[in-house]
């Protein structure tokens, strides 16, 4: 890698700067287990308890939405406590510091994945010790089993030896002459056993041991597999309780609309038809915009409509142009700032004849998760309870505490089931909102749940973006690549969100995410960053900044390819040389295609191929898609994708996540935007902002790979290529080359 | 209000003009069946009426005179799951799970339709509920398993 630039970058400088002053004793100390121990039961870590019935019940960190980290979690610890994993129970843990995600900090460190430089892992162990200080409970960047995978295996470890330490003590027999099985502890010399729910109270007195020896992979019983999911009943029957589906006594239901120009203000509010409604209990002035509490959910939705409010103007340009207008001038004119900047791209440029130039735009996106935004809401005094599916517990009970003036003891919050989260769920907003109308219903819990409307309305969109790039090409191939992508800071966006959170100097490397990140090694490699100053609310889209830049790149390098005439697989199999996980995905994505027999077209116009790669968050993934040019239109139809996750902890599972992540990024490419008219978004429905349907979808093929040093994530990696392998292959298929997303705007989908 | 749900005969204090999806979650607390979009885009909300797939979200309490299913109707009173709730747990189908209490009434009803249906027919009957986390291959799977299933039973 050359030269990056490492004096400030988002989220480093200013906390590690706090971090290093607190020091390496408070970084040891265990922050302390939130869990109370019932009578007869034993609370091991904060992730096990074990009742006197031998029920174990395994205390989940993260955020049920999908991506089915219920289940590998609670796979590590049966693992290494030794239970049987169908039996254990789940539930979500509490708001805690003790459930901090720091492999999520450490994804922020500004290094290449590949990068095993003292500097890098010592930086992303600061960015560890980091986040270890800020506490953050959250689910994100596809971190959840790179962070639990020896913190849970560790708790399942000890517990497991303080169990058969008690039976020791019991039977008097050394520890070592015992073994467990299935939940129990065995004395084989005695012919006796003892469940864990009879040893449980006993042995959780006993001090947690540390550095218990953990099990090889060879010995491995649940990891390495794939597992039923232990939800998967709960999701047939009905029964899995999201957030939109708690029900409390004397429970109120509401419904917000604010102002669609969104963080403009209401100017004015008639709600005298609104009040006068059955079921109507309280039309509430929310400043911004307003809430209904009524008896049931569509009475709310009724009244919300028939109050008139007016809307004060945006803090942004009113129209899809003008926000455009506003990216364009900041990449011509914007300072920009470069991740990285191999070689010398400028005079490469400047004295080759051959320059192969491109100009890409991304749209604004929402994340249209299947379950409207909603949380439940009671306040009984000063203490405040929040019921809500979200990806950050503790950052709704530092938000609710900071917003409401009360100590954040008083703040408890119930997770639940997420349909669906993506990132949109990461944001407080819809909880903070609850707690807001809550107070005005005079101690009952208050239900909020949000139209379709309101949710695609208002929204932390993924932010349009406008990249530039150029190359030149020598005799003796690709010499150099500059690439210039413009668009919002999702950082900046998210942390000036948070109520009394600073935002952190230094430039926003989300912004250039999937560039300057990526294993190709060429002579000169220039990547530049340039922030937009809009207030659209933007935040994080599954696979954030590489949802859109390794289109732009992706799309670039095809482009070079084919000017350069050479084959768009064989060229980055050059590029990335050097990283076996590279190579190692893109030949098993040429062999799983059959990427060199030529394809016929019978039965319609033409076929085509396409392929992209992309490296995120720790994993390598590397996708073929063929279409079809037909009558009716483009037709995907088959999809090969190759994932190196470095450790596969669940092979199901992770073909699962690459699938989703694949046809969320297609969905996405192939007509979702964002648009903007009179300061508010245009799309308001899945009628005019759909997803792909069954109908529509390819088949599959999905390999997992393991060559990597490193485990890398699942929910987000699938996505990055897919929107290029897309483009690709429609550019093979009909020699139409699309820069534009969605590619909607110039070719029809079947 | 008298309305059959999962063969029971159910009284509900709620106005005629309420879509059957909130009387169904906010008066008769069945939280099963999902709201989406409210719209009948996406078939989160889909329940059967007399075995027929129904967006419950668009259809009015006060229409409703036939027998309604619902997700938590499905399974056999000692709780065995149906052969479609089997097939969708033997094929590790849902993921957040929001949109399946929607496509295992959708699978249902096509099945009863058409006990042996192709990929086509899957895609037609299938297209009108949405499923974000992109579960549909191993959804179509799941229909094909759930129609042998019902064929050998």
């Amino acid at each position: 890698m050359g030269k990056i630039l490492r004096r400030t970058f988002l989220l480093g400088s200013a906390a590690i700067a706090g971090g290093v002053a607190v020091g390496w004793y408070m970084y040891n100390k265990p922050y302390p287990n939130p869990l109370e121990a019932k009578p007869g039961e034993g609370v091991f870590t904060p992730f096990i308890k074990i009742a006197s019935d031998n029920t174990v019940t395994m205390v989940i960190p993260r955020a049920e939405m999908g991506q089915g980290m219920l289940t590998t979690l609670a796979a590590m610890i049966a693992e290494e406590l030794d239970v049987e994993l169908a039996s254990v129970k789940t539930e979500f843990a509490p708001a805690a510091k003790a459930y901090y995600n720091s492999a999520m900090l450490e994804e922020g460190a500004p290094f290449p994945a590949f990068d095993n430089s003292f500097v890098a892992e010592a930086m992303r162990g600061m960015q560890g010790v980091i986040a270890k200080f800020l506490a953050m409970q959250a689910t994100g960047g596809s971190s959840s089993a790179v962070d639990a995978f020896d913190k849970l295996r560790e708790a399942g470890a000890a517990a497991r030896v303080m169990l058969v330490s008690a039976a020791a003590q019991q039977w008097a027999v050394p520890a070592a002459s015992l073994k467990t099985e299935n939940g129990k502890v065995i004395d084989p010399a005695l012919a006796t056993s003892l469940t864990y729910g009879e040893l449980a109270e006993q042995a959780a007195r006993q001090k947690v041991p540390a550095g218990v020896a953990l099990k090889p992979r060879e010995q491995w019983r649940y990891l390495g597999k794939a597992q039923p999911k232990l939800d998967m009943a709960a999701k047939v029957t009905g029964k899995a309780i999201f957030g939109i589906d708690v029900r409390l006594p004397d429970m109120l239901f509401a419904t917000v609309r604010m102002n669609p120009r969104q963080g403009a203000a209401m100017t004015a509010i008639d709600a005298s038809a609104a009040e006068q409604m059955p079921g109507v209990v309280k039309v509430v002035n929310l400043g911004t915009g307003y809430a209904v509490i009524a008896s049931n959910t569509w009475a709310a939705f009724k009244a919300a409509d028939a109050v008139k409010p007016e809307w004060a103007e945006a803090p942004y340009p009113a129209s899809t142009e003008e926000v455009f207008g506003k990216i364009e001038q900041a990449l011509k004119t914007g300072d920009g700032f470069n991740m990285r900047d191999d070689g010398d791209a400028a005079s490469a440029l400047a004295g080759n004849s051959g320059v192969i130039r491109a100009r890409y735009t991304a749209p604004y996106l929402a994340h249209a998760c299947m379950e409207p935004m909603n949380a439940t809401a009671q306040w009984q005094g000063d203490r405040l309870t929040i019921w809500s599916g979200n990806q950050a517990p503790t950052s709704i009970v530092q938000q609710a505490a900071a917003i409401f003036s009360i100590p954040a003891e008083n703040v408890e919050v119930v997770s639940t089931y997420l349909g669906g989260g993506f990132g949109r769920r990461f944001e407080t907003d819809f909880s903070i909102l609850a707690a807001r109308v809550a107070r005005e219903a005079d101690g009952k819990p208050v239900q909020v749940t949000w139209t379709r409307e309101e949710d695609m309305t208002h929204y932390m969109y993924r932010p349009g973006a406008i990249c530039e790039a150029e190359a030149a090409i020598g005799s003796d191939g690709l010499q150099a690549i500059s690439i210039k992508s413009a668009s919002q800071s999702v950082m900046a966006s998210a942390f000036g969100r948070l109520e009394g959170a600073m935002t952190p100097p230094g430039p926003d490397k989300l912004i250039v995410d999937g560039l300057w990140d990526q294993p190709y090694e060429l002579e000169s490699f220039r990547v530049t960053g340039v922030p937009v100053d809009l207030a659209i609310p933007v935040g994080f889209w599954r696979s954030v900044g590489h949802s859109f830049n390794p289109f732009f790149l992706e799309s670039f390098i095809d482009e070079i390819a084919a000017g350069s005439s050479q084959d768009p697989l064989d060229m980055r199999l050059k590029l990335v040389a050097k990283h076996k996980p590279a190579v190692g995905v893109l030949e098993a994505v040429n062999e799983m295609s059959g990427w060199d027999t030529p394809l016929d077209a019978a039965g319609v116009k033409a076929r085509g191929r396409g392929v992209a790669f992309c490296l995120s968050f720790g994993t390598w993934v590397a996708q073929v898609i063929q279409v079809a040019d037909t009558e009716d239109g483009i037709r995907i139809e088959k999809v090969w994708c190759a994932a190196d996750v470095g450790t596969a902890l669940d092979p199901g599972n992770l073909e699962s996540q690459m699938v989703s992540g694949i046809i969320y990024g297609l969905s996405a490419a192939m007509g979702q935007q964002i648009t903007f008219a009179e300061g508010g978004a245009e799309q308001t429905n899945f009628d005019s902002y759909d997803a792909m349907r069954m109908n529509q979808c390819p088949e599959f093929e999905v390999r997992i790979l393991e060559n990597s040093q490193k485990m890398g994530g699942a929910g987000e990696p699938g996505t990055p290529p897919s929107l290029p392998a897309l483009a690709n292959a429609i550019f093979a298929a009909t020699g139409k080359r699309i820069r534009n997303l969605p590619l909607s705007g110039e070719v029809t989908f079947a | 209000m008298n309305l059959t749900i999962n063969g029971k005969p159910v009284e509900l204090d709620a106005d005629p003009d309420m879509p059957l999806l909130w009387a169904l979650r906010d008066v008769a607390g069945l939280t099963g069946t999902k709201f989406g979009c409210g719209i009948a885009q996406c078939g989160a909300c889909t329940v059967l009426v007399d075995g027929e797939p129904v967006r419950s979200c668009v259809t009015p309490v006060g229409s409703v005179s036939g027998d309604i299913t619902t997700i938590e109707g499905l399974a056999a009173q000692d709780g065995t799951l149906s052969a479609v709730q089997q097939a969708w747990v033997e094929g590790q189908v849902a993921q957040c799970g929001y949109c399946q209490s929607g496509q295992v009434l959708a699978a249902k009803a096509l099945l009863e339709a058409n006990p042996s249906p192709t990929d086509k027919d899957i895609d037609e009957a299938m297209a009108g509920n949405l499923c974000r986390c992109g579960t549909y291959p191993r959804i179509r799977a799941a229909v094909h398993a759930a129609a042998k299933k019902l064929a050998g039973a």
